[in-house]
């Protein structure tokens, strides 16, 4: 033990009551932003850790610790087959929406013609829609020109709505470029497609792999619409809607959690390379 | 790639006839000119006038209506614009934002699959004296670093003509001055044709060879800057191009290579020589003449009455005068009714002339100008900046 040292002097201390206002004023911020994130991410976690409940059939209420849902994930009886009927319907979806959006925003903002404001207005027009209406309307259509529904009826529909939300973000995106950065190339011998290609193209695609995540994930998502148009085919919500009757199975929280962590993969990836990018 | 087929071209750059309408509105009215190799060439004028119309169409960026443009005996007039040996340097430099300096500055000599590449840039930035920064992004440079950058793009593909549209706008003052030095270095080393287009009046005269001075789409007046300073052949022109005293006069009588002009202030002599071209000056016409308000002398009535004075006098009264340093800026108003400004240096010789003082304002015929009658005596004056002292 070492000999005593002079006591420290002690600064005369406000009351208690004033020091804890004092420390709650500070650190408003901070509590709201934590509770903030509690009430967001409190339904992802019970799901993350429900994905784990030893439960059998219905996955309400917790059994037991165990891996087995995650080493057999399709073990429950057609979730796996659901998951990738819902994955095909997205790939197709986002691929055709994201090529008629980009070129439909392209349209619009690089082109004067007859209707363009016309088009502008009709583009958000099933973005404001309700699902329900545009849902059952388009099974009237299918019904009506006698399509069957499956696979297909889905992809057109889901495609409907999702080239909204495309043309919106490419536009926004594409807006925001200097049209004279595209003279500018021309200027310098490279014809309009160089143009497009090496200047263009690059300054966009940002805004394109956005739209394209926002196509797949919206799609994937839909149960409304989905529901009305689909027949017997199901996809992964329509798989949980119906599932919720007879008790979803664990399995469906553990491919809701690997969605959810493959989406922060994304757009860690994306956040990270565009600060590279800007560093770069 | 395929490389770029680049026309071959060089000589002066004619414009002839050139008109450019969109809809019903006339941008660009048959306008015509030659701008001769090597030069350093302005095109001034308010904006709105035209003069990026112009550029854009020299550079195959707008499909002029009418009329032909050629570089020598090579016409250009519909070829698309990466076909044309002409650069521009943009009004807000349009720089490439994923690509880095180098890139940026490499791009047309990598579409036109020139060779040595590498030292081609680097001289440019040479040039610049930006080499060390060829590896940023543009967002990483100053305005004035961008600007340069711009240049350099255009200027290392050595373009028959390069094109400048109101380069130094978005600069600040001192910044502006400091590029005009660099700029005129640049073309003098590189000895190519620059195109200039600027609003600012002072910009164009301590540039550039020769300027067009242009409005509402058409050329009102070109040549050298003290040309077109001393003899204006416009009202706008007189305007825009410094300050001028304009006022009406009926011609009386011609007398040899004079004229003799009457106002209510008195006569004038006026050589023929310095009419505008194609004004009537039979007896009994009416002109406007100008004056520039430095070539105007001023002092005591009592003083010049006595001596006997040579050239043209108007007497009058200080309604104002401002010290302004090394000059003093006098308005007087002549007895004839007429405003009339007067920059005097202070050469100490007669002092301040105090507000109210009768005064006499004295030229030399040479000095003054005479305008055809049917314009708009205040014509350019709040679009020019002014050369006020
Ligand atoms: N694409 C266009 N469509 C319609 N009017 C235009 C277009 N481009 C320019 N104008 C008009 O032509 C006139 C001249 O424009 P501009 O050449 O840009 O003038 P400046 O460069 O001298 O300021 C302006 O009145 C402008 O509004
Ligand atoms: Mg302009």
């Amino acid at each position: 033990m070492s000999a005593p040292t002079t006591p420290v002097p002690v600064a005369s201390k406000p009351p208690t009551g004033v020091r804890i206002r004092n420390w709650i004023g500070n650190n408003l911020l901070r509590i709201y932003a934590v509770l903030a994130f509690i009430y967001l991410l409190l339904p992802v976690m019970y799901t993350f850790v429900f994905s784990f409940n030893d439960s059998g059939k219905s996955n309400l209420t917790w059994v037991g610790f165990t891996w087995n849902n995650w080493t057999n994930p399709c073990g429950a009886p057609d979730v796996c087959e659901s998951v990738i009927n819902s994955i095909s319907v997205g790939l197709v979806v986002t691929l055709v929406a994201t090529m008629l959006g980009t070129l439909i925003a392209f349209a619009l903002v690089r082109h004067r013609f007859r209707g363009r404001t016309t088009t502008n207005l009709l583009i958000f027009l099933p973005m404001a829609t309700p699902e329900v209406v545009l849902g059952s309307s388009l099974l009237t259509l299918f019904l009506n020109i006698l399509v069957p529904l499956g696979f297909w009826t889905v992809v057109i529909a889901h495609i409907m709505f999702c080239i909204s939300f495309v043309v919106v973000t490419v536009k926004a995106r594409l807006s925001s470029l200097d049209a004279n950065i595209e003279q500018a190339a021309m200027d310098l011998y490279a014809s309009e497609w160089q143009a497009f290609r090496r200047i263009t193209l690059p300054l966009v695609a940002p805004g394109i792999a956005a739209a394209a995540l926002l196509a797949f994930s919206l799609s994937f998502d839909d149960f409304i619409i989905t529901n009305f148009n689909s027949g017997q085919f199901t996809t992964f919500p329509k798989f949980i809607y119906v599932a919720d009757k007879r008790g979803i199975p664990a399995q469906a929280y553990v491919i809701a959690s690997a969605m959810f962590f493959i989406a922060l993969a994304i757009v860690l990836i994306g956040q990270f390379a565009s600060r590279r990018r800007k560093e770069g | 790639m395929a490389k770029a087929d680049v026309t071959q071209a060089e000589g002066d750059l004619h414009l002839e006839r050139l008109t450019k309408q969109f809809g019903d509105f006339v941008a660009v009215h048959d306008l015509s000119l030659v701008v001769p190799q090597g030069s350093f060439f302005a095109l001034l004028g308010p904006s709105g006038c035209g003069k990026t119309t112009t550029l854009r169409m020299v550079a195959g960026l707008e499909d002029p209506t009418a009329g032909t443009i050629r570089i020598g005996d090579t016409e250009i007039t519909h070829q698309k614009p990466y076909r044309r040996p002409v650069n521009t340097v943009f009004q807000n430099y349009a720089l490439f934002p994923h690509m880095t300096i180098y890139d940026n500055v490499a791009f047309g000599l990598k579409r036109r699959g020139v060779k040595d590449v590498k030292q081609q840039v680097a001289d440019a930035l040479d040039l610049i004296q930006l080499s060390q920064v060829a590896q940023r992004k543009p967002a990483q440079l100053s305005g004035g670093q961008q600007q340069r950058v711009a240049l350099a793009r255009a200027i290392v593909n050595r373009p028959a003509v390069l094109l400048l549209d109101e380069p130094l706008g978005a600069l600040d003052l001192k910044l502006r001055r400091q590029m005009q030095l660099e700029l005129k270095r640049i073309q003098t080393e590189v000895g190519l044709t620059f195109i200039h287009v600027t609003h600012d009046q002072e910009e164009a005269m301590t540039m550039a060879d020769s300027v067009a001075v242009m409005n509402n789409g058409i050329i009102e007046q070109l040549g050298p800057p003290t040309e077109l300073y001393e003899s204006p052949q416009t009202v706008f022109v007189a305007n825009f191009l410094g300050q001028s005293n304009l006022f009406q006069a009926t011609v009386k009588e011609t007398d040899g290579e004079e004229i003799v002009l009457e106002d209510p202030d008195g006569m004038f002599r006026m050589p023929k020589k310095r009419v505008a071209a194609g004004v009537d000056t039979s007896t009994g016409r009416k002109v406007l003449v100008g004056v520039r308000p430095e070539k105007i002398s001023i002092g005591p009535l009592a003083e010049a009455a006595a001596a006997p004075t040579d050239g043209n006098y108007v007497d009058g009264v200080i309604e104002n005068a401002s010290f302004l340093g090394v000059s003093t800026q006098y308005q007087v108003r002549t007895e004839g009714g007429e405003h009339i400004d007067v920059f005097a240096q202070n050469l100490d010789v007669h002092g301040l002339l105090a507000h109210g003082a009768e005064v006499r304002l004295t030229w030399r015929p040479h000095h003054g100008f005479v305008l055809a009658p049917d314009q708009d005596i205040h014509a350019g004056v709040e679009v020019g900046a002014g050369v006020s002292g």
